[in-house]
């Protein structure tokens, strides 16, 4: 036992007396948040090379298979460009689970546990971080869908909306792979870890096609899905082209009470719902990962 | 005085059954250096990685300064620093911007931060390349600006994971000067290394672990007298020889000899009688030495001369011939000078 003959040490007083335990953590959430946008600004390539896919699939899909796809009515460009803003913010959400692998593998995360900062600033930094680059990555997409004759089809305040709600459904995917990236040895699996999720979540969706082109088992996964449901209130948002009779049979009834209502709500809904869930549980992730 | 450090009984057991601690007891007075030495995977890095509450242990209590890691952990942050295994630097980050961040999630004041990060920058030869990205630092000043960063927030007790582990001849003597200058200034300094060398320059007080287990303790000085200064190295043309030298032996040396094969080592105190008297008896028997070789005793022979005390304590209640073991030559890596 100790045998103490003077009074303990006191924790140096650094801690500002005014900022209570709330304050703290949004301070060091904006620091490693600043953190990682340097880094950003560091290898701006990386930005570069990750917004060279999406580029190629709205090639792809507008020149490539976007001619055999029907949709009635209207231009398939009109049907496609919301699908693919979905399809690049998911897939960006990789990056959150790839970062936090990397700040794992190079020890900063032991670093970060052993400092007096909040449990909730490592994921919450790299999260909002990650929000800035899709935010960069939407108006980037925006330009491109412009160029390939892409045009507006609601007004800019609902297409605004529609970016908020994107960017809202990726805030909560990066918590999500944040747990992926907590829970993978090194960053190249973290990255492989990633796809068996996001691929069949982004393909077996109507982000590329209308639902009802699929075998009806595969229909019955991919309406119900949150990418679907997404892309559905993007489109609606963005296009005002969500038809509910020819891309979301279920929810006729509830979708021909109001145009952009429902869909979004669910949309909204869905995001919250899995922020909620899977954002304790990568901060449990994080508190309690042996290193 | 309150102790910087204490472990009681430390357990911990890892999902993949690995048992990296295994009741591990020490004690760190203030203002002291201390050592914990041991091979890769002795479980160094996992009391580290529980003192600086990184992880949970499964039974046992530690203590820094007198609060317990697991039920206040908060304040036992802001009287540590840690220099991890790993350089922890964010490479994109300039070494300043590095600084900055540790300094900032100790939640330092921006005035007090900037003071501090310009003045360990200096301190640690980094001024120069403050302003550049680390990815472009060699090794050793990513270590210097790692150990910096451990010590923005002015730490009562630093723990630094093998600090030296990778780094040049040079590198290691400027950080050892580092340590010794924080002491100074009374620090307490843990530190794990895999150096004898290391251990023997800087750590006042040394704790030798293995498989989880304090298998020796004692200041630096009484751990080299247990063992011997020097190792012996003796080959010969056969086992049944090697045997019969180790006998012949054991009459010069107060350490029993231990036979590898053809090769008998002895831990000696004084080499040069040693090597002249061993000579002199094995000729006397007959026996002609094929090489010879004097050297420094290593991290292996600390724990070959543990684990030979107590071989030798077993065998002294059977028969009196010297310990043997089997270990294949290929495993003795760098044992000759």
């Amino acid at each position: 036992m100790t045998t103490t003959t003077m009074p303990v040490p006191h924790a140096p007083a650094v801690d500002s007396p005014s900022g209570g335990r709330f304050y703290w953590a949004v301070a060091d959430m904006l620091t490693v948040t600043k953190r990682n946008l340097i880094a950003y600004t560091r290898v701006p390539e990386a930005i570069f090379f990750s917004s060279v896919q999406p580029i190629m699939f709205v090639l792809l899909f507008r020149y490539v298979f976007g001619g055999a796809i029907p949709t009635p009515g209207y231009h398939y460009v009109q049907f496609l460009m919301p699908g693919i803003f979905v399809q690049t913010v998911a897939f960006g959400s990789i990056g959150t689970s790839i970062g936090l692998a990397e700040d794992l593998q190079k020890g900063l995360i032991e670093r970060f546990r052993a400092l007096p900062m909040s449990r909730w600033a490592v994921l919450g930094g790299r999260t909002t971080a990650d929000l800035c680059r899709n935010l960069f990555v939407m108006i980037l997409m925006t330009a491109v869908g412009y160029a390939v004759g892409y045009r507006i089809g609601t007004n800019v305040g609902e297409y605004l909306s529609g970016i908020l709600l994107l960017l809202l459904f990726a805030y909560a995917l990066s918590w999500g792979f944040a747990f992926v990236g907590l829970s993978a040895p090194n960053s190249e699996t973290a990255q492989l870890m990633s796809f068996p999720v996001l691929f069949p979540l982004t393909f077996a969706s109507s982000a590329f096609v209308p639902l009802q082109t699929m075998p009806g088992w595969l229909q019955a996964f991919a309406r119900h899905q949150p990418v679907s449901i997404v892309c559905n209130a993007a489109r609606d948002l963005m296009s005002g082209v969500a038809k509910p009779d020819l891309v979301f049979p279920p929810f006729t009834s509830v979708v021909s009470t109001g145009r952009t209502g429902s869909t979004v709500l669910w949309a909204v809904v869905w995001s919250l719902g899995i922020l909620a869930v899977l954002a304790p549980v990568s901060v449990r992730r994080y508190r309690r990962r042996a290193l | 005085m309150t102790l910087a450090i204490e472990l009681e009984d430390l357990h911990k057991t890892f999902s993949n059954s690995v048992r990296a601690l295994d009741g591990v007891s020490l004690a760190v007075e203030q203002g002291t250096i201390f050592g914990l030495l041991g091979p890769n995977g002795a479980g160094k890095t996992t009391a580290v990685r529980i003192l600086t509450t990184v992880l949970q242990p499964d039974s046992g209590v530690a203590r820094v300064l007198g609060h317990d890691v697991t039920t206040e952990p908060d304040v036992v942050r802001r009287l540590i620093g840690l220099a991890g295994q790993f350089a922890a630097v964010d490479e994109n980050l300039t070494g300043a911007e590095n600084l900055w961040m540790v300094g900032r999630l100790n939640h330092m004041s921006k005035g007090q931060l900037r003071e501090r990060s310009s003045s360990l920058l200096e301190q640690f030869g980094l001024s120069d390349a403050a302003n550049r990205p680390t990815k472009t630092y060699s090794g050793g000043m990513r270590r210097r600006l790692d150990v910096a960063a451990s010590l923005v927030a002015h730490p009562k007790v630093l723990f630094l994971d093998e600090p030296t582990t990778g780094l040049d001849p040079a590198s290691r003597a400027d950080v050892w000067t580092m340590i010794e200058g924080l002491v100074a200034e009374g620090t307490t300094v843990l530190l794990t290394t895999q150096y004898l060398e290391e251990a023997d320059r800087l750590a006042e007080h040394l704790v030798v672990i293995n498989h989880g287990k304090v298998i020796a303790a004692g200041t630096p000085a009484n751990l080299k007298a247990n063992m011997g200064v020097t190792v012996l190295d003796l080959g010969l043309d056969n086992e049944t020889t090697a045997l019969r030298a180790a006998q012949v032996l054991k009459r010069v040396n107060e350490k029993a000899p231990v036979v590898y094969g053809r090769t008998v080592e002895v831990n000696v105190n004084d080499g040069p009688r040693i090597v002249t008297e061993a000579l002199r008896i094995l000729e006397a028997e007959g026996i002609a030495p094929t090489t010879l070789a004097l050297r420094e005793p290593s991290l292996d022979d600390v724990f070959l001369s543990l684990t030979g005390h107590r071989a030798e304590a077993e065998l002294a209640e059977g028969d009196e011939s010297p310990s043997t073991d089997a270990r294949p030559q290929s495993h003795r890596r760098g044992r000759r000078s």
